[in-house]
């Protein structure tokens, strides 16, 4: 296990001295995610309680495609299925995105964690107290307004303890990104293994590394609960 | 186009080992998440310390990760555990590799779910049972289990959607699951997007089965309780 920590340490942590490894790399698929995510997330959410059939519809079909299938298949269909298909080949752009495998893996994620955090929003959003709407309105908020200033920001606080399960979920997700040959900290310590052929200690290193991000995602999640829910506190 | 060249026969052995995984895998993990649960809420120290380092360190370690730590270590163990004992040595298949790990993954789930589902049980129940006579074991299998069952249910269904999914990941250890039959079928055919969007929708189908069989155990489950319905 030192020898592991001592030849892979810093590929483990940052670099491999050519191209971003390790937790850097874990750490930006996270964030790219879950940014993607979250911006697709907030106007989906309000589109899935609209009242219009056509308008909940394809916000619905999404959400049930996307988190009814494993995120590996989804993964799947981005990186190796796309690229598989005849047009993709003769348009550059398209070409040059679908081969490469952190493109599709941040594609298939954002738009995997996007679904779930739809389903999340736009629950928050449905349990609106809706005394604040009729408060709203009777002082003459327009409906953009009111989603802006009154809707969503009580929504999004009363998602937030929801929302960092979601993320910490993420975060084990990404894992995944090694079969598409991503440098995140599993293909690292699957590099160890084949290198040494100790899977326990190169697993166990890169299960320490996951753990450690996991509590203090979790801690932070805990903070800012408590600023943003403070209102909640008794 | 939309033809299976042959491999129909493949991706459907391939669903029923995904299914035939799930099932054992819950089995699995709903049974260790009652000791645990029970662990959990006992007297003594040692077993609630074990089964709180348990669940904290699964739950915040990715199960892929624990996956592949536990399947490529696990064989070795087994090596050298028959080297020990003199023992003919056998090879671990994938599937039963990935029953026992998963299992051990989403037992920690479940021991969570049904940690809260217990204490969500008033006392006075098991208070009454034992007053009555019963067994600790009949008090639980007749008065227990039944009303922790209905606050256990939309834990446990999660759970079951989350298990279902992450078989796809023990195709990564080499079972032929639907994932990896569709890769093949892809590989052999040069249509991978069609193959491996069959295998998505295999799993789309699975996932709406499971949700409509969560809706009837919840009304089975909740017979006798009244609720606000419009």
């Amino acid at each position: 296990m030192i020898y592991i920590i001592q030849t892979y340490g810093k590929a483990f942590l940052y670099s491999d001295g050519y191209n971003m490894t390790g937790v850097a790399m874990t750490l930006w698929l996270l964030v790219a995610a879950c940014i993607i995510g979250f911006c697709l997330a907030v106007p989906l959410a309000i589109v899935r309680n609209s009242k219009h059939f056509l308008f909940r519809a394809p916000v619905w079909l999404y959400c049930f495609v996307f988190t009814g299938t494993p995120l590996y298949v989804q993964l799947l269909v981005i990186y190796t299925g796309m690229y598989s298909l005849e047009f993709v080949h003769h348009v550059p752009s398209l070409n040059q995105f679908f081969r490469s495998g952190i493109d599709c893996t941040i594609l298939a994620f954002g738009l995997n964690t996007g679904a779930y955090t739809t389903e999340i929003f736009a629950g928050a959003i449905r349990d609106t107290n809706f005394g604040e709407v009729d408060a709203a309105r009777s002082l003459g908020y327009s409906t953009p307004k009111l989603y802006r200033r009154i809707i969503l920001p009580s929504a999004l606080r009363r998602a937030l303890p929801v929302y960092s399960n979601e993320v910490i979920l993420m975060l084990h997700s990404t894992t995944l990104a090694f079969t598409a040959t991503v440098p995140d900290i599993l293909k690292i310590a699957n590099d160890a293994y084949s290198a040494t052929y100790n899977p326990f200690a190169s697993f166990t290193v890169a299960a320490i590394l996951y753990a450690c991000i996991s509590f203090t995602l979790i801690f932070g999640f805990r903070k800012a609960e408590g600023h943003f829910l403070a209102f909640q506190k008794r | 186009m939309f033809s299976l060249d042959g491999y129909g026969p493949q991706i459907f052995a391939g669903a029923v080992t995904t299914v035939e995984l799930s099932v054992l895998s819950l089995l699995g993990s709903f049974l260790l998440g009652l000791l645990g649960a029970s662990a959990k809420l006992s007297k003594s120290r040692t077993l609630f310390a074990i089964a709180t380092v348990y669940t904290t360190l699964i739950r915040a370690v990715p199960d892929l990760v624990l996956m592949l730590l536990i399947f490529y270590s696990l064989q070795i163990w087994l090596n050298d555990a028959t080297d020990y004992f003199n023992l003919d040595g056998f090879n671990l298949d994938p599937f039963t590799a990935g029953v026992i790990t998963l299992g051990f993954i989403y037992g920690a789930y479940f021991t969570e779910t049904f940690r809260g589902a217990f204490m969500a049980v008033p006392k006075g129940q098991m208070e009454a049972a034992r007053a009555f006579g019963m067994e600790p074991l009949y008090a639980f299998r007749r008065i227990l289990f039944p009303q922790m069952m209905r606050y256990a249910l939309p834990g446990l269904a999660n759970n079951w959607q989350v298990i279902l999914k992450s078989t796809a990941l023990v195709s990564l250890i080499g079972l032929t699951d639907v994932v990896k039959a569709s890769q093949n079928a892809g590989e052999g055919t040069f249509r991978t997007f069609f193959f491996t969007s069959i295998a998505g929708l295999i799993y789309l189908f699975l996932s709406s089965i499971s949700k409509l069989v969560q809706y009837y155990l919840t009304r089975k489950f909740s017979v006798g309780v009244r609720q606000v319905v419009f």
